[in-house]
């Protein structure tokens, strides 16, 4: 009974673990503070969980400047260069969130005390998430990352809409994480290990065992689903309408970005001998989510659901590099996060304006953006920026992100990776067909109601877009800024 | 040469100079309409004023030679730099598009069309400028594809918001036929950077196409040449744009504004002419021999495809559009031959086409102002109602047709010839099966040309024009007009200010062909 009681401590790097100690103390203060002065705080609270992301950034850049690699708990919590930049990204992300949602929130008349704290207590998962080098440490950020967004879509507590959004989330949400703990629990068991370090040995030298081979694909397909992949990706079109557009942009961009750092985590370190059965998977699930995505958004009127189809068809096009992990491992690596950081900036940037133009025309029809151009000439171009970006047009960022996958499937080379290459290509196209809907309503279209009293830009609203737009333009005019950050977190990473 | 002070920024000022206008437009309210225009109309002119500096200070003698080379670091994680740097073959086509644009400026001083607004008008045009300098100086592959692309949306935008009826269907089939090429080039230009090997078989891994053009392919095996070539015909052939992808062009044409057209026609199809010259062909050379015939196929087809789709034509411009098609089919064919005298007339070829076609819209789209309307059958009797208007259309069709002592000949008719004779390797059956059919194309280019202008500028004004008073050619249209036809005449009589600059970049060009070609 001894051997049982016996527990030490294990070493705690406090420096390592400044970040999240931050953005929890930010969150319980939240709620302190709301405990406290009840509604008269409710001022501040956008502030505070401002000032609480961008007070985590600090420890990060110390981190980044201090540059060692930090392993903890026997190699289940990792702070290296590839997590530090992932963290980066996701406060700012979140930060541009809380920007986006301090009026909605308010004018809404919805819960804000809560909110913020919901979204902070998410961010910790995000954060966490990309340290994560351990099957049970990436399922507790996975679920810590969860659950508070599953509150969050269904935070219009009063439209059924909404309620559908959250429930279907949840019902999604965790049916996928039920798939998950099965891979996990079969992959534990023959490794006998949930460090990725440990699997990846067992994993490489266990090459034909099928049960290995249905614990790694049910892995991946748990998080197919966050990610949105096809065709796992059914809950998002829904939950992304009926979702307050603040919280759809962050599962759009920082929930989908948590997914993708599991899986690159996943890929390259848990299970990198084992591109016999990953690659083929994530060529099938790119080419079909690129695909499948792109042509259901062609057919979408409301722009939310645009947007949604077309973020998981962007999705698929970051599930590119997966497809050839193996052959071009540093350039696949570097391309998906490439594509994260640029993809956050420009979506995020999107649904900004979505939310400006909502405020005027209460709605969210393609329609109701004829001639914007007319009466809010800033508002236009900043979306025609963000939306060439998306469609991957010079000068605006999306363009190094796709000649980053393209980089990625020429480096490894062959015959698949050159078909993948032209299905990138064909998609490329495809995507502009809708994204050009946009374009057409706003330059092209007449205003529909005659109203064309211009748009006041609120000043949260405004400074998302300035942040947004100032970011799409750099790294599409010097793509060096992301591609640099890219190369810092490819070589922590592999080691290489 | 070592450039030193100001001559380092020229090149960079004539690519900029029009974007830092676009600039400066937006922050100026709209109100200020004049204002606007001035400072658009001035930062072109500007743009302008130092193209005419690099026109003097350019050494003919080494025109063979990047001249004005700036080489910066830029993407350093991808190896791309921004290089940019002018021989015999960018100088013609750079001055080109530094010359139509303020043209076009002042063409719209007082026009223009439909919903108005000329802030974003201008601005569109200005970013267009800049897009299309850039694409003619740029040495490095991405910083090319930049360039290329950023044309794109404002040309979109063009034709989209100041176009015709079917406006929205026109720009969208524009925009998703070269994005799709635009795809397939960039996939190529990868291709190149990984596979390139220097003489001794080192991987090169640059997108610096001084280098590549200098290593000439050597390193990367036949079949795979062949498909990178495929990659970049597509991006470069759909913009030229090649039978069969040229669908998109008369639509694009036809239902964009005047100087969307004249833009369209004068620049940015050289674009994809340019590429296959400038990138292509020296890059590839074995993919573009064993291409070549086929090239020369497609060409020719698009020669007699364009007449006849000319002769099938209601509408003036949409005619003319086709004829571009027919047009830029010649400039395909004398590429396509790989000689130094094919691949000479056909840079010729691309000056004098949009010096021609960029003139016969301008006035499509002024009698369409006029006449409200551009059906041949409608019209009539141009020379009785705007005689000079009428001399005009009918000195550009004369040019259009070929006619020696102006322009059009002088690519044409090379091109025909150079195909009696292809280059080292191929073919020659072929090619003179071409040139028979090719020469067939004249006259059909001939007859479309003529029967427009008599159905147009002859006889009597139609009864419902009677009593309209048509204005003739007006103070900007003079303006806007003359730099064109002087430029058909100087360069009818005197090809050798073109053939002089460009001749030896292409003599680099083929001898590294033949090279290959002698190897095999």
């Amino acid at each position: 009974m001894d051997v049982l009681l016996a527990f030490s401590r294990p070493a705690l790097d406090w420096h390592a673990l400044a970040p999240e100690l931050t953005l929890l103390a930010f969150g319980t203060l939240i709620t302190v503070v709301d405990i406290i002065w009840d509604d008269r705080s409710k001022q501040a609270m956008p502030t505070l969980a401002g000032m609480g992301l961008l007070a985590t950034l600090v420890p990060i850049l110390t981190l980044a400047v201090d540059g060692t690699d930090r392993a903890m708990f026997a190699g289940a919590y990792v702070v290296d260069d590839f997590s530090l930049v992932l963290k980066a990204l996701f406060l700012i992300s979140g930060y541009i969130v809380i920007l986006m949602s301090v009026d909605y929130i308010r004018e809404g008349d919805y819960y804000e005390n809560e909110y913020y704290t919901l979204i902070l207590t998410s961010l910790l998962g995000m954060v966490m998430m990309s340290s994560s080098r351990d099957l049970v440490s990436v399922f507790v950020a996975l679920e810590l990352l969860s659950i508070p967004a599953y509150m969050l879509a269904a935070w219009r507590k009063g439209g059924p809409r909404s309620n559908e959004a959250g429930l279907k989330y949840y019902l999604m949400g965790v049916f996928a994480s039920a798939v998950m703990l099965y891979g996990m629990s079969l992959v534990y068991g023959l490794a006998g290990s949930t460090t990725f370090d440990g699997i990846a040995q067992s994993m490489a030298a266990d090459a034909t065992n099928p049960v290995a081979i249905l614990g790694i694909l049910f892995i991946l397909i748990g998080f197919a689903f966050k990610v949105s992949a096809v065709p796992f990706h059914t809950w998002a079109p829904d939950t992304y309408e009926g979702a307050p557009t603040p919280v759809t942009a962050f599962l759009a961009v920082a929930s989908k970005a948590a997914g993708m750092v599991a899986l690159i985590q996943l890929v390259f370190v848990a299970f990198p001998g084992r591109d016999d059965v990953v690659q083929p998977f994530f060529w099938v699930i790119s080419a079909l989510t690129m695909t499948i995505g792109n042509l259901i958004a062609l057919r979408q009127n409301n722009i939310v659901r645009l947007l949604a189809y077309s973020g998981v068809a962007q999705g698929g096009f970051m599930l590119v590099p997966f497809a050839v992990a193996a052959e071009a491992p540093a350039r696949a690596f570097e391309a998906i996060v490439i594509y994260l950081a640029i993809y956050a900036f420009m979506n995020l940037g999107a649904f900004t304006v979505v939310l400006a133009v909502a405020r005027k025309t209460r709605s969210g029809e393609i329609d109701s953006y004829g001639g914007l151009f007319q009466y809010a000439p800033g508002l236009a171009v900043a979306m025609t920026v963000f939306l060439a970006a998306l469609a991957g047009i010079p000068p605006a960022g999306g363009w190094f992100a796709k000649f980053g996958l393209f980089r990625a499937l020429l480096d490894a080379g062959g015959a698949w990776a050159a078909a993948l290459g032209v299905v990138v290509a064909v998609n490329t196209v495809i995507a502009f067909a809708y994204y050009a809907r946009i374009l057409v309503q706003m330059w092209f279209q007449p205003i529909p109601d005659g109203d064309n009293r211009p748009i006041a830009v609120t000043g949260s609203l405004g400074a998302a877009l300035a942040v947004t737009i100032a970011a799409t333009m750099a790294f599409g005019v010097l793509p060096g800024l992301v591609g640099h950050f890219g190369e810092v977190s490819v070589l922590s990473a592999l080691g290489g | 040469m070592e450039v030193t002070g100001f001559d380092t920024w020229v090149l960079s000022l004539a690519v900029f100079l029009p974007l830092v206008g676009a600039l400066v437009i937006m922050l100026i309210p709209k109100a200020y309409e004049t204002e606007l225009k001035l400072v658009a109309l001035g930062s072109s002119l500007l743009a302008l004023v130092v193209g005419a500096y690099i026109a003097i200070q350019f050494d003919y003698g080494a025109a063979g030679d990047l001249q004005f080379v700036v080489d910066k670091g830029w993407i350093d994680v991808i190896n791309s730099r921004y290089i940019v740097g002018l021989d015999g073959l960018s100088l013609p086509l750079l001055l080109l598009s530094l010359v139509v644009v303020p043209l076009c400026l002042i063409y719209s001083w007082n026009h223009i069309p439909e919903p108005g607004n000329p802030k974003a008008f201008f601005v569109l045009l200005l970013i267009l400028s800049t897009g299309m300098n850039g694409s003619f100086v740029a040495q490095d592959m991405i910083l090319f594809f930049v360039f290329f692309e950023v044309v794109l949306l404002p040309m979109y935008f063009l034709i989209g918001v100041w176009g015709g009826e079917d406006r929205r269907y026109a720009s969208l089939k524009f925009f998703l036929y070269t994005l799709f090429g635009s795809a397939l080039m960039i996939i190529s230009f990868l291709a190149l950077f990984f596979l390139s090997k220097d003489a001794s078989g080192e991987l090169l891994q640059t997108f610096d196409m001084r280098i590549l053009t200098d290593v000439a392919g050597v390193g990367i095996i036949k079949s795979t040449q062949v498909w990178i070539f495929a990659g970049l015909f597509m991006g470069f052939g759909i913009k030229v744009p090649m039978f069969p992808f040229h669908t998109w062009l008369p639509d694009a044409h036809t239902q964009a504004p005047t100087v969307g057209s004249v833009i369209l026609a004068a620049v940015l199809l050289k674009l994809g002419t340019y590429g296959f010259v400038r990138i292509a062909i020296p890059f590839l050379p074995e993919g573009a021999i064993a291409w070549a015939p086929w090239i020369g196929l497609l060409a020719v087809i698009g020669i007699i495809y364009g007449a006849l789709g000319c002769l099938a034509q209601k509408d003036m411009k949409r005619l003319i559009a086709f004829s571009s098609v027919a047009h830029m089919g010649f400039v395909m064919l004398g590429i396509a031959t790989l000689t130094d005298f094919g691949i000479n007339a056909a840079i010729f070829g691309m000056i004098a086409h949009g010096l021609i076609t960029g003139m016969l819209f301008f006035v499509a789209g002024s009698v369409k102002e006029r006449y409200h309307t551009l059906e041949i059958s409608r019209l009539g009797g141009l020379l009785k109602s705007a005689p000079r208007m009428g001399w005009i259309l009918g000195f550009a069709s004369m040019a259009s047709l070929g006619l020696p002592g102006l322009a059009g000949f002088w690519g044409e008719f090379p091109a025909i010839l150079s195909a009696y004779n292809p280059g080292a390797g191929m073919p020659e059956e072929t090619f003179r099966t071409y040139m028979v059919i090719a020469a067939i194309g004249t006259v059909l280019a001939a007859g479309y040309l003529l029967w427009l202008y008599q159905r147009t500028a002859f006889g009597e004004p139609p009864e419902e024009f009677a009593g309209a008073s048509i204005a003739d050619v007006n103070r900007d249209e003079w303006i806007a007009w003359t730099p064109f036809l002087v430029g058909i005449v100087l360069f009818g009589i005197w090809p050798n200010l073109i053939f002089n600059v460009t001749d030896d970049v292409v003599g680099g060009i083929t001898a590294s062909v033949e090279a290959i070609a002698a190897g095999n």
